[in-house]
C-alpha cells in the first residue's frame, strides 16, 4: 500500500518539475491574481497558438517577467496590454481592442451565425408548405427508382 | 438568380483559399507595429568588448540595418554569409543585437565565421528584445536617417529580398533626403 502511494506521488513529479511558474510571483493575492488573468491573455508570439501562460518559449519567459515588472510598478492592466501592443501589436492580445482592422474578428462569427438561421429558416419554411401527399410523392418516386 | 448567393458565397470562399494558401506567405511575419514610427532606443554594452556600449545613437543620421540575432537561432546562421557580403559593400552599416544569448558563444561564432557588425549590443536577457518586439531570430530592421523603421524582414534575410524589399526604400529614403 504504502509503496503505491510513493509511485503514485512520484509520478507528479515530471509534471510539478516541468511546471511554468514555480511558486507564486507574488506575495499579494490581489496582484497574484491581476498577474494570472494578464498573462492568460496574452499571446505568445514564437507559438501563436499558446497564452504566455501556457508557453515554456523563452520569448513567453520574457514576456510574463516584463509583466511581473510592470504589475509591481504599479501599473494597471491596461497600461501593462498598450506597452504589449505598442510593441507587438493587437495579435498580442488573445481579446484585440476593436477598431478598423480586427472589427471583422469580431463580427464575423455574428454574421455567420445570422446566415446560418436564414437559412435554415428557409429550408423549413419550404419543408412545412409542402403538401403532405406531395411528400410521400417524391418519396415514393424515390423508392421506385 | 437561384445560385446567386451560393456563387458569391463561393467566390469569396475561393478569395480566401487562394490568400491562405499562398506558399509566399509567412504565418508568422506579422507586420511591425514600428513601420513609420520611431525606432526603440537601445543602450547595450558591446559584447566583444563589455566596457564600451553601443547604442541606438550611433547611427543617427545614417541609413543603417540592425539585425537581431543568436548563435542558436539556424535562420541567423542561413543569412551570415549574406551579411557579410553586404559589410563588405559597405553601402550600409549594420548593427548588430546579440540577443538571449550566451557571450562566449556568440564571440565564438563571431570569431569562426566573420563579423559583418558595426558592432553588436549583448542582449543577454531580452530586454532590449522586448522594446524593439523581437519574437524570432533573425529580424532585421531598416532604419532611416531620421530614426524611423522603414522596414522590418522577418527570417533570412538574402539577396533576392534584400534586392527586392530594402534597396528601394534605401534609394528613396536617400533621394528624398538630398
Amino acid at each position: 500500500m504504502k509503496a503505491r502511494l510513493v509511485v503514485i506521488a512520484l509520478m507528479w513529479l515530471p509534471s510539478m518539475l516541468f511546471a511554468i511558474d514555480a511558486g507564486k510571483a507574488f506575495e499579494d493575492p490581489v496582484l497574484q491574481q491581476r498577474y494570472e488573468k494578464i498573462i492568460e491573455e496574452v499571446r505568445c508570439l514564437k507559438c501563436q497558438n499558446q497564452t504566455i501562460k501556457d508557453s515554456n518559449a523563452f520569448l513567453a519567459d520574457d514576456l510574463r517577467r516584463e509583466i511581473r515588472r510592470l504589475l509591481s510598478e504599479g501599473k494597471t492592466d491596461q497600461e501593462i496590454f498598450d506597452f504589449l501592443v505598442e510593441r507587438y501589436g493587437q495579435f498580442a492580445l488573445y481579446r484585440p481592442a476593436m477598431n478598423g482592422i480586427t472589427l471583422v474578428l469580431w463580427v464575423a462569427p455574428f454574421i455567420f451565425i445570422f446566415v446560418g438561421i436564414i437559412v435554415v429558416y428557409r429550408v423549413l419554411r419550404k419543408r412545412s408548405s409542402m403538401p403532405i401527399d406531395l411528400e410521400d410523392e417524391v418519396a415514393a418516386k424515390e423508392l421506385a427508382g | 438568380m437561384r445560385y446567386l448567393f451560393p456563387i458569391i458565397a463561393f467566390g469569396l470562399l475561393i478569395g480566401v483559399f487562394i490568400k491562405g494558401l499562398d506558399p509566399e506567405r509567412d504565418l508568422n511575419a506579422l507586420p511591425s507595429p514600428f513601420l513609420g514610427k520611431d525606432a526603440p532606443a537601445f543602450d547595450l554594452p558591446k559584447l566583444k568588448n563589455p566596457s564600451e556600449r553601443v547604442s541606438s545613437s550611433d547611427y543617427q543620421g545614417v541609413v543603417s540595418l540592425v539585425n537581431v540575432w543568436a548563435t542558436w537561432c539556424v535562420g541567423c546562421r542561413q543569412e551570415h554569409e549574406f551579411l557579410k557580403s553586404l559589410a563588405q559593400e559597405e553601402s550600409v552599416p549594420i548593427y548588430g543585437i546579440n540577443w538571449r544569448d550566451r557571450r562566449e558563444d556568440a564571440l565564438e561564432w563571431l570569431d569562426v565565421l566573420g563579423d559583418p557588425y558595426i558592432a553588436s549590443g549583448y542582449d543577454h536577457d531580452g530586454r532590449v528584445g522586448i522594446d524593439w518586439g523581437v519574437y524570432g531570430a533573425p529580424e532585421t530592421f531598416l532604419i532611416g536617417k531620421d530614426g524611423t523603421v522603414l522596414y522590418k524582414h522577418l527570417g533570412p534575410l538574402d539577396r533576392v529580398r534584400w534586392n527586392q524589399d530594402f534597396l528601394p526604400l534605401i534609394q528613396e529614403e536617400l533621394e528624398n533626403i538630398k
